[in-house]
């Protein structure tokens, strides 16, 4: 079991440097750094006025090297020029002495997640502030959704074929069929609308920042969890059934075991094996969902963010979502794993 | 010329219509309710051998939903066909029904040819025998039609991109003003935000989706059959690498590698252009390897259908790929061009879709490589890639097909998702993604710019999920 999980791991690693590499690599393809000297400098520089520029601010160096300061494993680069030392450790220019005081390395390993050139702050204090707001965003979607997804699937899945089976069913896949920016826009419009809605709720989630209630946080909430709902659902009923098929139910039943019995203690516990892995492979689905919500309905979290960085070529910022969303993916992946060896006895992991 | 209301003289059936839809709803929360409650249909036997089924309130439940089902879609198809023999006089509702008559009388053609003809169409025939792939069928076919009457200007009443004066926002129904003797006279559906006809643009969108999502989705497995067959198959080194840069895509968030790749700038470098080189390549491989690996002992036929299939779809693949003033700008003999935002979108959704197509073909391959036919094959002495591709392939053609329709509509979301934040596609495009985008603005005023094409696009995937259902049910069957 340690060795797979450190095997996992290693891999994990792995997947992390090479994704943050592709994002490098691109972001700093030269048409990019190009904008960014004109957006930082000005827009009329010539082409030897933004080579001089990414020069003097680094940029210029062998894209190899580049990542490995961004990483932190090589050291910082320092520049001398007439009026001091800049550097990519130094805080604007710096005079010998204070720039011998700086430290040499400064990439994410030493926890310098570099400078927003987008919102001019640190991008730790960006990350931080905004993860946290789209982090109270998921947990209340995962609190309306597993929980519901989970029900809905067990009582489709109960008795295959009834009634409430394909009633259910028909709107687990009506709601896996309406994308977020359809349900956000229809829901707005039902509850939200001044003119014609109902005016349940609020149509922007800009005020939950500070204060969320249920009138303002219930639309960006509820339109994340149904996209995922219905997946979730669907898998869960197919595991339902197939437990409810299984021998030891039939065993259960002619024992003369009730039906709410045989469903909570018998096929319960064997059928929400599948679903766990599946709640855990949605993560990357649900980022999705969170930027498409998180820009319909205002909130400023960690996809607006992402959209932020990325119509503005802020770099840094871009990479640091990056890594960010990419270690989430993955560590989800490696808990799904864990979790279904653990949860089901018949897998045995050297 | 007077404001059309939503149903025109058709008004009388409204009450009859909501009544009935209340009813339908009720039926079908008393169905649920009594389907937890009460076990499901007895057989009785009868003192002279025979069975029957006894009645029973879940059975009776059931026949009411089943009526006022039945109701609802009488009331339904009388607002279609009233519609069709009033035109505007049955308010919009009746107008749309008279532009859609193209799509109208192709479906009654294809369904009427379809289900006479059933027991002798395969799987396709057997899709006629379930009702809920039929209503899927009929969602994605309604939307097909009109995709392609639409594109040969058939259906929409306005050019989707003209702004006409004193149009802007206006709400569904609203007359033109100052309408010419040929002109179409109302905005159906109302006015966008700048000023224009959203029903052209509704409709004009579903070609938008049928250009690009099946196309995507198509070029998507040709790349996930290829990759996914020897990855099964052989397994070891290979898999172990290809697995791995499929899942490295599969980390990577979607809209992320959408901003990455669709940046002007990054098209500037060319980048997407050798993406479509090496993502384009794989049907001429595909179709190569398949024709090859069959006719490998006959030369002549071999040759002779490399020739008629390869040489086609080698200049459509160089035309694709070359484009005038770009990074590939060589091949002299260029029929077409595709726009650069076009062939960008088009190839980051084929990107992102085929590594979920190579993991589903590489997990079938893996069970399906142990089956006897396969050691058949191999005791033979057949070669490993007439295996992959006509012993195995198609036999795992049944959850493929099922994943097929599926995934038309993941790429269609995609599509959508892409048009929503403005990425690629021209921001004049009537595509329904871009649509919205435009119409959410003012969401909270005006609805009617952003609702018909987020409905036309819910009601698209949805038909394909049924579709896919259907065809997995009907599939299973035998």
């Amino acid at each position: 079991m340690g060795l797979f999980i450190l095997r996992r791991s290693g891999v994990m690693i792995i997947t992390a440097l090479c994704l943050t590499f592709i994002v490098f690599f691109l972001t700093n393809l030269y048409p990019n750094l190009e904008k960014l000297a004109k957006t930082e400098g000005n827009f009329r520089m010539s082409d030897e006025a933004v080579a001089s520029w990414l020069d003097k601010n680094g940029y210029g160096q062998p894209i190899a090297i580049k990542y490995g300061q961004w990483l932190g494993v090589v050291p910082g680069w320092t520049r001398e020029g007439e009026d001091g030392i800049t550097g990519r450790c130094i805080d604007g220019t710096a005079t010998a002495e204070i720039a011998a005081q700086a430290p040499r390395y400064c990439g994410i390993l030493q926890g310098d997640w570099g400078y927003s050139t987008r919102f001019k702050t640190d991008v730790g204090e960006i990350i931080e502030t905004r993860l946290g707001n789209t982090g109270y965003l998921m947990m209340w979607v995962l609190i309306l959704m597993v929980p519901s997804a989970l029900i809905i699937g067990v009582l489709a899945g109960m008795r295959e074929g009834s009634a409430l089976d394909r009633s259910l069913s028909t709107v687990s896949i009506m709601t896996t069929a309406t994308p977020e920016y359809v349900s956000g826009v229809i829901f707005i419009a039902v509850f939200a609308s001044s003119t014609v809605g109902l005016k349940w709720f609020k149509g922007t989630a800009t005020a939950a920042m500070e204060n969320p209630t249920f009138e303002n946080f219930f639309l960006p909430v509820l339109t994340i969890a149904l996209y995922g709902m219905g997946y979730i659902a669907r898998m869960t009923r197919a595991s339902m059934t197939e437990v409810m098929t299984a021998q030891y139910i039939r065993t259960a039943r002619l024992k003369g075991v009730s039906f709410g019995n045989i469903v909570l203690k018998h096929a319960l516990r064997n059928a929400l094996i599948a679903p766990f892995t599946v709640i855990m492979l949605q993560f990357p689905w649900l980022l999705n969902g969170v930027v498409i919500v998180e820009s319909l309905f205002n909130y400023k979290g960690f996809g607006w963010a992402l959209v932020e960085a990325a119509s503005n070529n802020d770099i840094e910022l871009l990479l640091a979502v990056s890594v960010v969303s990419v270690v989430v993916v993955l560590l989800t992946q490696l808990i799904s794993d864990i979790g279904y060896v653990f949860l089901n006895p018949r897998i045995r992991i050297a | 010329m007077d404001p059309l209301t939503w149903t025109g003289s058709l008004a009388f059936i409204n009450p009859i219509f909501l009544i009935a839809l209340v009813l339908l709803a009720a039926s079908i929360l008393l169905w649920m309710g009594v389907s937890i409650l009460t076990a499901g249909t007895r057989h009785v036997a009868n003192a002279d051998g025979t069975m029957t089924l006894a009645g029973n309130p879940q059975a009776m439940a059931s026949l009411g939903v089943r009526t006022t089902f039945f109701a609802v879609a009488v009331l339904a198809l009388a607002y279609v066909l009233l519609g069709l023999t009033l035109g505007s006089g049955a308010g919009i509702i009746g107008a749309m029904s008279r532009q859609l008559l193209p799509t109208w009388a192709a479906l009654v053609i294809l369904f009427g040819l379809s289900i006479s003809f059933k027991r002798r169409l395969g799987l396709y025939g057997k899709l006629f025998d379930s009702p809920i792939g039929m209503i899927g069928f009929a969602l994605v076919m309604f939307w097909v039609f009109t995709g392609v009457f639409a594109a040969m200007d058939l259906i929409a009443t306005h050019d989707p991109l003209a702004q006409l004066s004193g149009m802007k926002n206006k709400v569904p129904g609203t007359p033109v003003r100052g309408a010419e003797a040929g002109d179409y006279a109302w905005y159906l559906l109302g006015g966008d935000n700048l000023a224009r006809d959203v029903f052209s643009r509704m409709v004009k969108g579903a070609w938008e989706v049928l250009k690009y999502a099946p196309l995507a989705t198509l070029f998507a497995f040709m790349v996930g059959i290829t990759l996914g067959l020897p990855a099964g198959y052989y397994g070891g080194r290979l898999d172990t690498v290809l697995s791995f840069l499929a899942n490295l895509i599969l980390a990577f968030p979607v809209i992320l590698m959408f901003y990455l790749l669709v940046t002007p700038e990054i098209v500037a470098t060319g980048l997407p252009q050798y993406m479509a080189v090496v993502l384009f390549a794989f049907p001429l491989i595909f179709c190569g390897v398949l024709i090859h690996s069959r006719f490998r002992t006959q030369p002549s036929k071999n040759k002779l259908w490399l020739a008629v299939v390869l040489v086609p779809m080698a200049l459509l693949y160089l035309s694709l790929v070359n484009a005038p003033g770009s990074k590939i700008d060589f091949w002299p003999l260029d029929f077409f061009d595709v726009p650069g935002g076009v062939l960008v979108v088009f190839v980051s959704v084929v990107f992102v879709n085929s590594p979920t197509v190579f993991r589903i073909v590489r997990g079938l391959t893996m069970d399906i490589k142990s089956r006897d036919y396969v050691a058949a094959a191999q005791t033979r002495g057949e070669r490993p890639w007439y295996i992959m591709l006509w012993e195995i392939l198609p036999n795992v053609r049944g959850p493929l097909i099922v994943d097929f329709c599926l995934r038309i509509g993941y790429t269609t979301i995609l599509l959508g998702t892409l048009g929503f934040f403005g990425l690629g596609l021209p921001p004049e495009s009537p595509d329904w993604g871009s649509t919205i985008n435009d119409g959410r603005k003012l969401l909270q005023i005006y609805l009617h710019p952003a609702l018909p094409p987020a409905v036309a696009l819910m009601s698209l995937v949805l038909g394909l999920n049924l579709l896919a259902d259907g065809l997995r049910e009907e599939s299973l069957k035998d």
